[in-house]
């Protein structure tokens, strides 16, 4: 384990629990970033580039972005005056820890029989895309599908009612 | 320790500060935040395995967890949508208020 | 001259006319229910109707009594007997039958034809009454149920039949039921039956215990047949009693009631409450010669054990009771003032000597007393009626007089009535049946006592028969009524029986023994004129006739023709008044039995009552009453512990929801920490099962 991945991990971990535990929901969308980009970087460690390209591509590109605006637009960025945290957040707390504690548990009784791969694979973008267009063609077109699904919906989900109404009139005023 | 060890401990570990922060905050963004914190919890775990475990020129994991940001990112729109749509009805975020389909 | 056992040839299968028998009182009852049926205007055709029934059962009576006679003139003793079974329990039978021997069919001739007679007569007297109807349907259910007992072969259909005559008979004294001292004697006379019929039943139920039938004859299987006699003289009963001395009293006991022997003669005097044709028949020629007729025909039960020549127990009982009847009643009929009541005494009197006569002479002696007794004393109820009915309903002797000028024709059948009872020598028939017990009395071995006592109450007889004809016929007339003889339809019938009272004792004379004979079932000689210069023979019929005179002379001489008015004292009682008093008044056994026996009966009823309505009342009500509990504990078990432990239940599974739903709060997170726990113990499940 080398200590770039050690540093990476912390950075990583450091951005996730200053994503939920930061007041400013800005912040907290900050720190995702951050938290993202750690994991990108962990990604290019695995020897994933595509992965982590793609990770930085869409999560820092688009998710983030998109947590931004929703915050904004939700105007969350003002503090309630209830505090951030709900009122059974210990239950929460101890629950998390059970579910880690859990996997944690899991992952150290395997650890004889985890494998260990060390030969680093050689992907090139050539070969994700001649698996993409042969092996895993109908997922791609499912996930096509699906996003242009979600786009839609959240458009309408997330559309004005004034909009909407005038729309409607003025497609009857139209005809 | 081995590497995957300890990248599966990793993910572990960030899956349960995403569970965390999903389960304590009041505000919905962010528990969709920790959702996101989840999911790329998930795809660590998944490229973890797909480097070390047999035939990774296979690309197994490495096509699930394209996927897999895809769908996330999908999600994350709809999600968002969802919740500036109920800001716009109730004027609100706080999740410990949402409590109309109480049985 | 007690009578041996006679062996009569058991007949295999019975004649026609034994078999048709049963119509003889089927008849009759047959013509009651239809009559019942009638409404009161139908006078004619219920008249009709129970005569015609009778006269049929005359007829068929007459043809069953011609068919034993020539069987007797054969030589062929006849006893015809029908059986059949009644009741079948498992291996038991019960058995009815009825029986044609010379007996019965001389009981048969005899009721139906005075019967035939009182029915002609009753058509005539009670003209005038408005339950015309109800009278002969109950005198066609009456002839029925007696010609029932007279034919009977069982003990048991002799029973049944007995209780209808009794059941009649109350019925009948009853008959003007409004008058409250009518339905008072009605009471009494079947209550006082009733006693005697308890010691029958006792009688019978005993018979039957011991002899396993209550058939009297049954080709050697009969309960009085030799068989069975062997048997009940073998069993022992106390006090020096065979079973069959003591069953032989206990059916005593009934007929004693029946017959108003001694202690249970108290009915018959009050049953005169009764109209006239009633104490005529029943009272006098028919119902309480019944009690007689049961002895007749258990004779050989009552006799069995006797050595030649001896007697039994129970035969000397039924001497003595009958001999003291006949004395006692005689004295009291002395002293009574109403026509009618001196002839119930004398009939009493009368059922004494016939009883007496069973004792000591053997069933000869005693039923052809019953016979003539039958004929003459039913001419003197008959003509008292007759007596009542001219001098419009008066009763009482001391206000009639002198009818022997007005009402002829009733006058000399009265008179041949009044002599054949008081035993007038040789012409009238009372004399040789009456001299018949008295020669039986004479040769009885046990004691002479009874001899005398019959003797003084001939003597008894003569004189208070002559006192009451002299009252009603002789010296002039003290009444205030217009006397006028009695229509033909009454009149005839006192004529017929006035010549069979005559013509009846020359079946029974010693010198031509007829009856006896035919009873026995041997061959009648004519024995002819010499038998009255026999050894003591005429001594007896002298002395009796000496006795009769004597008491028809003192009669005349106190009585004859002097008519005393009815305020003045008779003259016996200035003579005697004490004893007159005492037989004014009946010697007081009727208050004796209102002092002792029926305030018992009274305080019985009392106690019973108590018990009824308190201890078993009270123990009903106290079942009631816990019932009532248990239903109230029911209920409040059902109410507190089923519907509350139910109602219980449901509000705890409602309560149970209530809680589970508090699981479903609305909010994500708290659905999201359910996941993630879920999740959390999937995992870890799933993870041990692959280890192992």
């Amino acid at each position: 384990m080398t200590v770039a991945f050690y540093l990476i991990s912390a950075l990583t971990l450091a951005g996730g629990l200053a994503a939920i535990m930061l007041k400013n929901t800005v912040h907290c969308a900050l720190a995702l970033t951050v938290a993202f980009a750690g994991l990108a970087l962990l990604f290019l460690g695995l020897d994933a580039q595509f992965a982590g390209f793609a990770q930085i591509l869409v999560y820092i590109g688009a998710v983030a972005i998109l947590v931004v605006f929703a915050i904004l637009l939700t105007r969350g960025s003002e503090t309630p005056k209830d505090g951030v945290y709900s009122k059974h957040w210990p239950t929460g707390l101890v629950i998390a820890a059970a579910v880690f504690a859990v996997l944690g548990w899991a992952v150290l009784q395997s650890m004889r029989v985890l494998p260990s791969q060390s030969q680093a694979p050689v992907v090139t973008v050539q070969q994700i895309g001649n698996e993409l267009m042969s092996r895993y063609v109908l997922p791609l077109e499912i996930i096509a599908v699906l996003l242009t699904a979600a786009m839609i919906g959240a458009v309408i989900i997330a559309m004005h009612d004034k909009v909407e109404n005038g729309s409607a009139t003025n497609k009857e005023a139209a005809k | 320790m081995t590497p995957l060890a300890g990248y599966l401990l990793v993910a572990a570990l960030l899956f349960a500060i995403g569970l965390a922060g999903a389960l304590t905050r009041r505000n919905a963004i962010l528990v969709l935040i920790g959702i996101e914190l989840m999911l790329n919890a998930a795809n660590l775990n998944l490229i973890a395995f797909w480097r070390y475990g047999p035939h990774p020129e296979a690309l197994t994991g490495m096509m699930f967890a394209i996927f897999s940001i895809a769908v996330a990112a999908a999600e994350a729109a709809v999600g968002l949508g969802l919740v500036i749509q109920i800001h716009r009805h109730a004027h609100t975020t706080d999740l410990d208020a949402m409590n109309r389909m109480k049985g | 001259m007690i009578q041996e056992a006679i062996s009569f040839t058991p007949q295999l299968t019975a004649t026609p006319i034994a078999g048709l028998l049963w119509l003889i009182p089927a008849v009759p009852i047959l013509a009651a229910g239809v009559i019942s049926l009638l409404k009161q205007p139908k006078r004619k055709t219920s008249s009709t109707l129970a005569i015609g029934s009778l006269g049929f059962s005359l007829l068929f009576s007459i043809c069953a009594f011609l068919h034993v006679l020539t069987g007797w003139m054969h030589g062929q003793a006849v006893r015809e007997t029908v059986n059949f079974t009644w009741i079948q329990v498992g291996t038991t039978n019960v058995d009815l039958g009825w029986v044609l021997d010379p007996l019965s069919a001389v009981m048969l001739v005899m009721v139906c034809f005075v019967g035939l007679l009182i029915f002609i007569y009753s058509t005539g007297y009670m003209a005038h009454d408005e339950n015309f109807t109800r009278f002969f349907c109950f005198l066609a259910l009456f002839a029925g149920a007696m010609l029932g007992v007279v034919i009977s072969n069982s003990l048991l259909l002799l029973f049944m039949c007995w209780e209808l005559v009794g059941l009649t008979s109350y019925l009948l004294i009853g008959f003007w039921y409004h008058k409250p001292s009518a339905a008072a004697a009605a009471k009494k006379a079947f209550l006082t039956t009733r006693v005697g019929d308890i010691f029958f039943l006792l009688g019978m139920v005993w018979l039957y215990a011991q002899t396993n039938t209550l058939l009297f004859y049954n080709q050697g299987a009969g309960s009085i047949e030799t068989g069975a006699l062997t048997g009940l003289l073998a069993a022992h009963a106390g006090w020096g009693l065979t079973a069959a001395g003591a069953v032989g009293l206990l059916i005593f006991a009934g007929a004693a009631g029946k017959s108003g022997q001694l202690p249970l003669h108290v009915w018959l005097p009050d049953a005169m409450e009764g109209p006239t044709p009633v104490s005529a028949l029943i009272h006098a020629a028919t119902m309480v010669a019944a009690g007689v007729y049961l002895i007749a025909r258990v004779y050989p039960l009552m006799q069995a054990g006797a050595l030649t020549g001896g007697t039994t127990t129970a035969l000397t009982v039924v001497t003595f009771v009958g001999a003291s009847t006949a004395v006692f009643a005689a004295l009291i009929a002395v002293a009574q003032n109403d026509i009618k009541r001196i002839l119930a005494y004398s009939t009493v009197s009368q059922l004494g000597y016939m009883m007496a006569g069973l004792g000591m002479g053997g069933v000869a002696v005693g039923m052809f007393h019953l016979i003539t007794h039958a004929f003459f004393k039913a001419l003197l109820f008959m003509g008292a009626g007759s007596v009542i009915h001219g001098c419009h309903e008066e009763q009482d002797i001391r206000h009639m007089g002198g009818l022997s000028k007005k009402m002829r024709l009733t006058f000399f059948t009265y008179a041949i009535g009044m002599l054949a009872l008081s035993g007038f020598p040789l012409l009238f028939s009372g004399f040789w049946s009456k001299d018949g017990i008295l020669e039986a009395a004479q040769h009885w071995s046990v004691a002479k006592a009874p001899f005398y006592m019959l003797v003084f109450g001939a003597l008894l007889t003569a004189f208070y028969m002559t006192r009451q004809v002299s009252y009603a016929f002789f010296g002039s007339y003290r009444g205030h009524a217009e006397v006028h003889e009695s229509p033909k339809v009454m009149t005839l019938p006192l004529a017929i029986l006035a010549f069979f009272a005559i013509a009846l004792g020359a079946l029974g004379t010693p010198a031509w023994p007829w009856f006896r004979a035919f009873l026995e079932g041997h061959s009648a000689e004519y024995v002819g004129w010499h038998v009255f210069f026999e050894p003591g023979l005429p001594a007896l019929m002298c002395t009796s006739a000496l006795v009769v005179f004597v008491g028809l002379g003192l009669g005349w001489l106190l009585y004859g023709n002097r008519s005393p008015r009815a305020e003045e004292a008779d003259i016996l009682e200035q003579k005697i008044p004490l004893l007159w008093k005492l037989m004014s008044d009946r010697f007081y056994v009727d208050e004796f039995y209102g002092l002792t026996f029926i305030p018992f009966y009274g305080w019985w009823g009392r106690v019973a009552d108590f018990f009824d309505r308190h201890v078993w009342g009270g123990l009903v009500a106290f079942t009631a009453w816990a019932f009532r509990m248990g239903a109230h504990l029911s209920r409040f078990f059902d109410h507190q512990f089923v519907n509350g432990g139910f109602d219980k239940s449901c509000e705890e599974i409602a309560a149970g929801g209530g809680l589970l739903a508090r699981i479903q709060s609305g909010r994500v997170q708290a659905y999201l920490r359910i996941l993630a726990v879920a999740v959390a113990i999937l995992t870890v499940i799933l993870i041990w099962s692959s280890r192992a």
